[in-house]
């Protein structure tokens, strides 16, 4: 058995967070497990990846285009990005949170408007989630991103012992049942 | 026990478990969080020196005292730490002694691709590849070791890939070092002719001595699994190979220099064909080749770039003689708008970049964030050279003649890393240019490092807090200004002033990094519809906050990322932006 999750978003968002808490889980689970992450310029609002292994069989860290079962991305111009990655039955968690870059603003690119359209002709899984609503339903923004991976949680098969494991190890203990809620929320969306 | 490690995690892990006791280095990605975890171990001391050259240095003396010690630094810091590295080799030290060198294939944050192991080799010091976190902790240790058997430092090379990636790794105890305690030993420590000569002969006897090791060393590992192919490689590209080539043998270097020959001949001879498959250049091709050992090599490997996997599959299609897979993205994507790093909404720095926005001068940028002010909107950046560059660019430019004004800009810590040597060249030669120091109180870029200008140590400890203008008093600047960057007009007041001057200013723009202080600077604004003209001046901040999806609507604030700077209510004069 592997699992390839391919995580994006934009710079700031908390993509290290996900992956952190994907990883945590899995090896609690007792899998091997890699990360990669990207930092430095791209931390400032520019596009951003992280990759997660986890199971048996693999030497590197990283895995490549078209390899991902699941796809998990916090920003829905940044999933079709990243589309590629995944697998032809592939996955795909997206936000739709959407993030204006600067060169829309300043004229020089569009943001796409058939935004729904693009998605649902990319991914042939997909849950497009409005992740912020959720979290903001559960009384913090900040869960948005534990929502997104709640939401991947689904498909790695994973026990809920480990999830729970796994977040009780990355955030501050009053943290652990709203994000647990949050996850939750993720997995029903 | 078992722990999921990034590389630099278990660099400083490994570093701690073999009992180092001082380790020194200047942030540069992706080698910052050596140290940041490091100092987080109870025992040895770290710091931030103000560049990597005195970071050496400081090594040096404690390995020479007879401590464990490690030096940190990314690949264009060895540039500037090169000349103690080479005389180091020659006088060696007591205590063991790691130079670790984070390089960045791919070029993610890092403005050159240079391959570190060429400067193994310029100085005659082994290198050590680790491909993984579990081998970064156990190469780390076996380094020291190394170190003190030979008597000279070792240097361990990673890549942006090997530094960031995490794996689980086995860890253990701390073991016991000696504190430094100097002996007496000149015709060891003093590279006078009469003794350099001898210490270099025993440089060429030491490289003997080592590639025989190597040969022998669990560092070099192979791989057997068949005998049509035989790939030689090093760090993670060797472990790309082994998913990608599950028939082939892969002879993998962790030691690669000096060249452990007689391994390389073993393995090549029973291989029906061999394939160097290395990132960067190609060191270790041309050395088998020197061998008289027929390989492929950069004839089917990208000498630019990280061999990722799918390159990795492209060199596979190209020794195989099949079609090369391309990476395409899905239709849908193909005119996706570009989402290039910015200056963050409420950066400091925007306020200096858009006052030069009205003035026709050449800006001489630099290495940190500020790098962003190239970008548009601002685009307000013409050269980046390196850490220091911005002044002494401009300083240049002014002295051969060049009619525009010219400015220059260092951050604080790029002021106290290499500036102030330009500086002071500047007023020495009485060159005449506007030159600006961006201070937002930190190393911003890498994540936040104190310097010599923040009062804290990397320990935590208060210090003594260096003043840039009682810096540039003592170097003899005259003109010395001070500006809130949050206040456009004083900004515009203080560059027109100075453009009109006959000497040299030194502008400080000082205001911390919002990204570290994470606080509301004062409340949001909103746009007024009704009031605004869509003139799109506020856009010309180049602020991510500001949004405008749609060219004919207003723009708008985006609520969660806006921390109330204040630049665009003052750039509409329409008092639309409230």
């Amino acid at each position: 058995m592997l699992k390839n999750v391919m995580l994006c978003g934009v710079g700031g968002q908390g993509i290290l967070f996900a992956a952190k808490i994907i990883a945590a889980a899995a090896e609690l689970s007792g899998y091997d497990v890699t990360t990669n992450e990207l930092h430095g310029m791209a931390q400032r609002g520019g596009s951003v990846t992280a990759q997660v292994r986890f199971g048996d069989g693999f030497h590197s860290p990283l895995f490549r285009e078209g390899e991902a079962d699941v796809l998990c991305a916090l920003e829905p111009v940044e999933g079709l990005r990243c589309a590629h990655w995944l697998k032809a039955d592939g996955k795909a968690a997206v936000s739709a949170q959407r993030l204006i870059p600067v060169t829309v603003s300043t004229g020089r690119a569009t943001y796409p408007a058939d935004l729904d359209e693009r998605l649902a002709r990319s991914f042939k899984t997909l849950k497009y989630i409005d992740c912020c609503a959720i979290a903001l339903k559960l009384g913090d923004l900040r869960l948005a991103n534990t929502v997104m991976v709640g939401a991947l949680s689904s498909w790695l098969d994973l026990p809920e012992s480990s999830w729970r494991a796994a977040v009780e190890r990355s955030v501050k203990s009053g943290m652990v049942e709203n994000n647990m809620a949050a996850l939750k929320a993720g997995q029903e969306a | 026990m078992k722990k999921l490690l990034s590389g630099n995690e278990a660099l400083a892990r490994g570093a701690w478990e073999a009992g180092v006791r001082a380790a020194f280095g200047y942030p540069g990605t992706p080698s910052t969080e050596i140290l940041e975890n490091l100092v987080k171990y109870d025992g040895p001391y770290c710091e931030w020196s103000p560049n990597e050259k005195v970071a050496m240095e400081a090594a040096a003396g404690a390995a020479i005292g007879g401590a464990r010690s490690m030096v940190t630094m990314k690949l264009v810091g060895l540039n500037v730490a090169a000349d103690p590295m080479m005389t180091l080799s020659y006088i060696g030290v007591v205590g063991g002694m790691v130079i670790v060198v984070a390089d960045d294939p791919g070029m993610n944050s890092s403005q050159t691709e240079q391959d570190t192991r060429h400067y193994a080799r310029l100085a005659k010091l082994p290198v050590l590849e680790p491909g993984s976190a579990v081998e970064c902790r156990e190469y780390m240790m076996k380094a020291f070791d190394i170190s003190e058997k030979y008597r000279c430092p070792v240097i361990i090379r990673t890549t942006t890939c090997v530094s960031h990636s995490r794996f689980l790794c086995e860890v253990g105890e701390r073991r016991e070092s000696k504190d430094s305690a100097f002996e007496h030993n000149p015709s060891q420590f003093c590279p006078l002719p009469i003794w350099g000569r001898k210490l270099r002969r025993d440089v060429e006897e030491r490289m003997v001595a080592q590639a025989a090791e190597a040969c022998g060393s669990s560092l070099n590992q192979e791989f057997k699994r068949g005998t049509k192919l035989g790939i030689i490689s090093s760090s993670v590209a060797a472990l790309h190979c082994l998913d990608a080539f599950p028939e082939a043998s892969v002879l993998k270097l962790g030691w690669a220099w000096p060249f452990p020959d007689e391994l390389i001949r073993d393995f090549a001879s029973r291989m029906d064909h061999v394939a160097v498959i290395e990132e960067g250049d190609p060191i270790l091709e041309e050395h088998v080749k020197s061998l008289g050992i027929a390989c492929d090599g950069k004839n089917v490997v990208p000498r630019c770039g990280e061999l990722t996997p799918i390159v990795i599959q492209g060199v596979k299609a190209r020794l195989e003689g099949t079609e090369a897979p391309v990476a395409t993205p899905v239709a849908d994507a193909n005119d996706l708008p570009g989402r290039p790093p910015m200056l963050c909404a409420g950066c400091p720095h925007r306020g200096i970049f858009f006052g030069l926005t009205k003035y026709d001068v050449i800006v001489t940028g630099d290495i940190g964030c500020y790098s962003l002010g190239v970008f548009p909107p601002l685009s307000r950046t013409d050269t980046i050279l390196c850490m220091g560059g911005g002044f002494t660019v401009a300083h240049g430019m002014v002295q051969a003649g060049e009619k525009r004004p010219v400015v220059g800009i260092v951050g604080d810590s790029t002021f106290f890393h290499s500036g102030m040597t330009g500086l002071l060249n500047m007023v020495y030669n009485q060159g005449k240019a506007i030159l600006i120091v961006v201070d937002n109180r930190t190393t911003a870029m890498t994540g936040h490092q104190d310097h010599p200008g923040t009062g804290r140590t990397l320990m935590g400890k208060p210090t003594a807090e260096a003043s840039i203008e009682k810096i540039a008093e003592a170097c003899g600047v005259k003109r010395i200004r001070v500006v809130n960057p949050y206040d456009l007009k004083q900004v515009d007041d203080v560059l027109k002033e100075s453009l009109a001057a006959d000497e040299m200013t030194l502008i400080i723009s000082r205001a911390p990094c919002i990204l570290k202080e994470r606080r509301q600077l004062g409340p949001k604004p909103s746009v007024d519809t009704a009031a605004c003209k869509k003139c799109k001046a506020c856009l010309k901040l180049g602020c991510p906050a500001i949004e405008l999806s749609d060219a004919k609507a207003a723009p708008s604030v985006n609520a969660n990322l806006c921390i109330g700077c204040g630049l665009c209510v003052q750039t509409c004069k329409f008092g639309a932006m409230k």
